[in-house]
């Protein structure tokens, strides 16, 4: 991979031209808080944020689009609708970027999605590398993601009056060369980044007191722990957790007409395992009724479920579900309160 | 264009015929008379457009396809409410076949013993029917058939067709008014729930393949009666059913612990799921 230096009043430039041809999503500030949208004013810009309320996931997989059109009277017929167009994924934290490489397994092994795809074959992201934890919620140190070495198509470091931009991908060197000024980073660039890289790594704590690899063997033998009756207490059933988790895409579809009921079109929107309705049939039996069977679900698809079929845990540590609990459920207690018991348990 | 997996065909409605006060029998033809190409035990996701889209499972066995298939359905949600309100002639939309269907291959030489109750006669119906059609290539057929009521027993025709045929062993139960029964040639109904019935039959375990489908509340009860004739849990299948909103293992809501309903499912043998807290 190549290492390429731009200045920061380069990249306020680079944006700008990206903005003639693309959709550059970014953060920006939202009230006292950080949310992905289109960037409208590189200024917006604020590769300063800690964390967004949204994950970028939400560019992927919005929280609706339309997966048809249809016409219902005459001869019926239905009609694919993609979302997609050309967009830069401008910014995102590798928490995130571990986060979209597991959604990119999910939409693409078995059926492969074609709304997520083409949107996914559209988007061309510069990934960010976090240089200070974002606050007290987020454990990427435990989950292994507070770098990543793929996933993106140019990565970039802060050092200072500079970014080092790690080139990964052709489509991420067209984007540079074409749109942007560059220089080849001289080998005190190197030196340069690879100390601020070492500064960062000890600013971040581990905040599971166990290694992330024996949460699927843990959680396996804790099917039956008290924690999901507490939990089960506590859970609203809002919903809040798995919206602004990113590496949750379950959905729901369903169809909109029109006044004269002769066309419509069917929507997909985000959905979410905690409310009621979820595993709920027409006939009236729900099978899982109880928020605490609920709130266990989401903790096995984290750390077991997600992990089984797709060979990385569901769980990037961006601590955002723990940020919004306004229950004050977090998911590194909950974690942490199962390893204790079962190594009590073990009377180790 | 691209291709999307959500995207149903339109399909036509050729026949539409009540089956009790709340089911009916659609026969279902695809365009250009091509086959659904599906196995029994497997489901399609059903579309009224402008009302929504449901897993339903089918119900005529491939064997009887005739460039057809049929769905038994009880009006029950808002999407089967709008199909029961269709006459012949009106399109559905029609994604799948999608599921794993019932092991054919395991069950050919084997005794077969069919226990549903109530509606949970539509989706073993498909397997019922591919077996009477390659009747050779088994040993003994079994049916055990319980509904509440009389008029909930699915399939009369048939049911009296199995009667009559020396090669099928049939029971039919219902749990209350079974002086209402009508049934002739021979017909008789039990009345009580549907493990009334085991006692009736003498199976040889080793050889007996078992296939079960019903309301939620009686698998227990049917697994137990099933256990004590000593059928192996490796030789015993259930059919699921749980809410779906895609078909093919992404949306989340069939979820069962770690499986999937529509992908791993619907048809699950009782070895797979006994510890799969959530199955039942």
């Amino acid at each position: 991979m190549d290492l390429m230096i731009v200045d920061k009043e380069a990249m306020r430039a680079l944006v700008s031209a990206l903005m003639a041809d693309y959709r550059v999503v970014g953060p920006q500030a939202k009230g006292p808080q950080f949310a992905f949208g289109p960037i409208a004013d590189p200024g917006e810009l604020r590769l300063d944020y800690n964390t967004t309320i949204l994950p970028p996931k939400k560019v992927l997989q919005p929280p609706q689009e339309r997966l048809a059109t249809f016409v219902r009277g005459g001869e019926p017929h239905v009609d694919p609708v993609i979302e997609a167009g050309p967009t830069v994924l401008f910014g995102i934290h590798t928490c995130d970027l571990h986060a979209i490489r597991l959604l990119d397994k999910v939409f693409s092994e078995e059926y492969p999605d074609a709304h997520y795809l083409e949107r996914r074959r559209q988007t061309v992201i510069v990934s960010l590398e976090c240089l200070e934890p974002c606050d007290e919620y987020s454990f990427c140190k435990s989950m292994g993601t507070l770098s990543a070495d793929e996933g993106y198509d140019l990565h970039l470091t802060d050092l200072g009056s500079t970014y080092a931009v790690t080139v990964a991908t052709e489509a991420g060197k067209q984007l540079l060369s074409r749109y942007g000024t560059a220089r080849e980073a001289a080998d005190a660039d190197a030196r340069r980044l690879d100390e601020v890289l070492s500064v960062k790594e000890p600013k971040f704590t581990y905040r599971l007191d166990f290694d992330a690899a024996e949460l699927p063997a843990m959680l396996g033998a804790a099917y039956d722990h008290p924690l999901w009756d507490e939990l089960g207490e506590r859970c609203l059933a809002c919903g809040s957790c798995t919206n602004v988790c990113p590496t949750c895409y379950c959905f729901n579809v369903f169809d909109e007409v029109n006044m004269a009921l002769t066309e419509g079109e069917r929507l997909r929107r985000w959905d979410s395992c905690q409310l009621d309705e979820f595993a709920s049939v027409a006939g009236g039996e729900n099978f899982r009724e109880a928020r605490s069977g609920r709130q266990r679900h989401r903790f096995m698809r984290k750390g077991k479920y997600i992990y089984e079929k797709f060979g990385e845990l569901g769980c990037v540590g961006c601590g955002r579900c723990v940020r919004t609990c306004v229950a004050s459920i977090s998911i590194v207690d909950g974690f942490n309160a199962i390893h204790e018991t079962a190594v009590g348990g073990n009377g180790q | 264009m691209t291709t999307s997996i959500y995207i149903p065909e339109m399909a036509r409605l050729v026949d539409v015929e009540p089956v009790t006060e709340t089911e009916k029998l659609f026969t279902i033809e695809l365009p250009d008379g091509r086959s659904l190409g599906h196995a029994p035990g497997q489901f399609v996701m059903l579309s009224v457009l402008g009302v929504g889209e449901a897993p339903i499972s089918i119900t005529s066995s491939p064997s009887r396809s005739n460039g057809s298939f049929q769905l038994c359905v009880r009006r029950v949600g808002d999407v089967t409410n709008a199909l029961h309100a269709m006459q012949p002639g009106d399109q559905v939309g029609i994604r799948g076949p999608f599921g794993n269907g019932f092991p054919m291959d395991k069950m050919r030489g084997r005794d077969i013993l069919f226990a549903p109750g109530g509606l949970g006669l539509a989706p073993l119906r498909s397997l019922i029917g591919q077996v009477l059609d390659e009747r050779d290539s088994f040993e003994r057929v079994i049916i055990l058939y319980g509904a509440k009521r009389p008029g909930e027993l699915l399939f009369r025709d048939e049911l009296e067709g199995w009667v009559t045929q020396d090669d099928v062993e049939c029971h039919f139960t219902v749990d209350c008014d079974a002086e209402q029964w009508d049934g002739d040639q021979g017909m008789t109904c039990n009345e009580g729930v549907i493990t009334t019935l085991f006692p009736l039959i003498t199976v040889d375990p080793r050889n007996t393949i078992a296939v079960t489908c019903g309301p939620p509340i009686m698998y227990r009860f049917v697994l137990m009666e099933l256990l004590d004739k000593g059928i192996p849990d490796t030789q015993i299948y259930l059919s699921l059913e749980r809410r779906m909103k895609c078909g093919v293992g992404k949306c989340g809501h069939c979820q069962i612990n770690n499986l999937y309903c529509c992908q791993d499912g619907p048809v699950f043998s009782y070895a797979q799921i006994k510890g799969v807290e959530e199955a039942l």
